[in-house]
């Protein structure tokens, strides 16, 4: 919103104000039927009676939040304690998305700031081929970053012939794997936003902070980074958000050995457990840790357009 | 070069419209149907074949409850499945006299105790679930599930586990020697610890690839159906399957006629169609499992009668379905399951 008043948005759609309606219907009516319709459906889903072998009785009941907050022990008997479980799972999920969001800002920003610093007419070139490898499909590019990774790989197989190792590393079905998987898949969504803020941004302001004697990493710091921050932030989201849901890299690169929330959720719905409530209500914990991070973020960039 | 694409698509509508009759829509495990046979039986009945796929019972079964059932005519579930659906009431029932080749049947599968009577299924094809070891990597004896759950040091961290519930801890109750659906709160507890404990030796869970890590080297054991097996020895493995003495998991997949089936004339059709020995032996031929058919022999590939993956010795324990626990004790086993993999 903020943004198409900056760009002069609001002088425009003023030529259209008697159209405004109809022209906005498309874009709610998508949103209704295709956003709000099944949040809503899994919200109400979630304060269900779980049917045995999935399905829902229409009886209230907080069983399914009661489940994920509280242990009754294995037979459900126990006094209740504090269930540490899906709070761990939700943990390792946050912090496996959390390292692939900053191993991808470790690589993303320098790949982004190389690519706004070329000459104009390269620019597109390279943001081109930035984009190649994902024109394939994702299944098949973490089955093949599992080629790479495995201990009879291309990886492993070089770093022992050049003799930097003995024997080999063992990162399939590892922490690291899941990481390095999301951090290949979502890579882009990463350098896009960076590559855009970093294109607008004006290198006189560096010129002259250089000319005050500020130091490069000064620059870097005071300068550069708080003018593309915007981009970061929106790169970072890009990046959190789907890896925090994503259930394929952990399936084929961790091994499965471990729940991720997507695993978690996906085993409500298609596993042997067929509990629709309890899947609705961790989808719903999982939304509205989103929304609070989104909320948190959205906060200082309001500030920084003015 | 677009304007030739929709040329050709706009033909290929017209002739699919204009030279099928009917439909029939099929939900299917994955790679399993050959292909040739499902173009085969759409020129014999001249009906359009179209067919989705699933990876596993309880996907199949989740599709269905969402609101897939009308949509389809036939499906193929699993032995626990098909009592689980007819519970459900998924399925529809085949009167006396719909089936010209029902007599075509197997003896020992007319009747069997997940659906009486064949009500509302035929056999599709059975096999048994254990497991592979490479011999390259371990070389002394297998056919224990010890194998499994108390691996030797050379299988330790290299054992894959298929990703499904049922099959697991069907063979955790085996290696235990405890009912699959045991009430006892000592075994059950027993059975969480073993698993704990169990997971430490163990690379990963995964059904989909169960074939190819073993192939590939990944996992030097690993949960896996006999076919598959079978298949993996021929890309090349050197992987035996084995045949626990404590026993392993039978299991057979069944053709099913779902409840509202749109088109339920085609899916009868379908049903004979499979029950005819040189139809369904081509697909056990391209799956390497067995048919519940009788007169398949002569059309079956000879090898498949000598592959050691069909041939249990002498000392192997018993073969058992997975069983249909109620729901009160399914709920532990579903918290053993979520505790074994948090």
């Amino acid at each position: 919103m903020a943004g198409g008043a900056a760009t002069g948005g609001s002088v425009q759609s003023e030529t259209y104000r008697e159209a405004r309606t109809w022209l906005l219907l498309p874009a709610w009516v998508t949103l209704g039927i295709l956003t709000l319709a099944p949040l809503t459906i899994m919200l109400v889903y979630s304060f269900l009676t779980k049917e045995f072998r999935g399905g829902v009785i229409w009886e209230f009941s907080l069983a399914a939040y009661d489940q994920f907050f509280f242990d009754r022990g294995l037979f459900g008997d126990e006094p209740p304690r504090i269930e540490w479980t899906y709070i761990g799972i939700f943990w390792r999920s946050i912090w496996q998305a959390g390292a692939a969001t900053v191993l991808s800002l470790l690589i993303g920003f320098p790949t982004a700031y190389f690519i706004a610093m070329r000459p104009q007419k390269e620019r597109a070139l390279w943001v081109f081929l930035v984009t190649i490898p994902y024109w394939v499909n994702l299944l098949i590019r973490t089955v093949s970053m599992k080629f790479l990774l495995r201990d009879e790989g291309p990886l492993n197989e070089g770093l022992m012939a050049i003799g930097l190792i003995s024997e080999p590393l063992g990162i399939v079905n590892t922490n690291l794997a899941v990481q390095l998987g999301l951090f290949y898949s979502y890579l882009p969504f990463m350098v896009l936003p960076i590559y855009a803020a970093v294109e607008r941004y004006n290198l006189a302001l560096s010129e002259a902070a250089a000319d005050l004697y500020a130091p490069r990493w000064t620059i870097l710091r005071r300068i550069v980074l708080p003018s593309v921050r915007p981009g970061i932030v929106a790169g970072c989201i890009l990046v959190f958000v789907p890896s925090l849901g994503s259930f394929l890299a952990p399936d084929l690169l961790g091994g499965a050995k471990t729940f991720m929330i997507g695993s978690l959720i996906e085993e409500q719905f298609k596993g042997n457990a067929g509990n629709w409530p309890f899947g609705a209500a961790a989808s719903m914990i999982l939304l509205t840790m989103v929304l609070i991070l989104l909320i948190l973020s959205a906060r200082p960039s309001r500030k920084g357009v003015r | 070069m677009k304007k030739l694409l929709t040329t050709a698509a706009a033909l290929s509508l017209i002739a699919g419209a204009a030279s099928a009759e009917g439909k029939l829509v099929i939900y299917h495990w994955f790679e399993y149907m050959p292909q040739d046979l499902l173009e085969k039986f759409s020129e014999e009945h001249d009906v359009e074949v179209v067919m989705d796929t699933y990876d596993s019972n309880e996907a199949l079964l989740a599709s269905l409850k969402a609101g897939a059932i009308g949509t389809y005519d036939v499906a193929v579930p699993g032995d626990y499945m098909v009592q689980i659906m007819g519970n459900e009431g998924l399925l529809d029932t085949i009167a006396d006299g719909e089936l010209a080749n029902k007599g075509n049947i197997a003896p020992e599968w007319a009747d069997p105790s997940f659906d009486p009577g064949r009500a509302s299924s035929i056999p599709y094809q059975w096999g048994s679930t254990s497991f592979a070891v490479n011999r390259d990597v371990y070389e002394g004896d297998i056919n224990s599930t010890d194998i499994l759950f108390n691996p030797p040091e050379e299988l330790s961290g290299k054992i894959n586990m298929l990703d499904s519930q049922g099959e697991v801890l069907a063979m955790a109750a085996l290696h235990m020697d405890i009912p699959q659906c045991s009430s006892d709160r000592d075994q059950l507890r027993a059975l969480n610890d073993m698993l704990q404990s169990a997971k430490a030796h163990w690379a990963s869970f995964n059904s989909d690839t169960a074939k190819e890590v073993l192939v590939s080297g990944d996992a030097a054991a690993g949960q896996i159906y006999d076919g598959f097996a079978a298949k993996a020895r021929a890309e090349g493995a050197n992987v035996e399957y084995a045949f626990p003495t404590q026993g392993y998991i039978v299991w057979m997949d069944n053709v099913v006629l779902l409840k509202d089936a749109p088109n339920r004339e085609n899916a009868l059709l379908f049903m004979d169609f499979l029950l005819e020995p040189e139809n369904i032996a081509a697909v056990t031929n391209y799956a390497r499992y067995n048919a519940g058919v009788t007169g398949v022999a002569g059309f079956l590939d000879p090898s498949l009668a000598e592959q050691p993956e069909s041939n249990p010795p002498a000392e192997a324990g018993a073969g058992v379905f997975i069983e249909v626990c109620d729901q009160a004790t399914q709920e532990v086993y579903d918290q053993i399951w979520t505790n074994l993999k948090k």
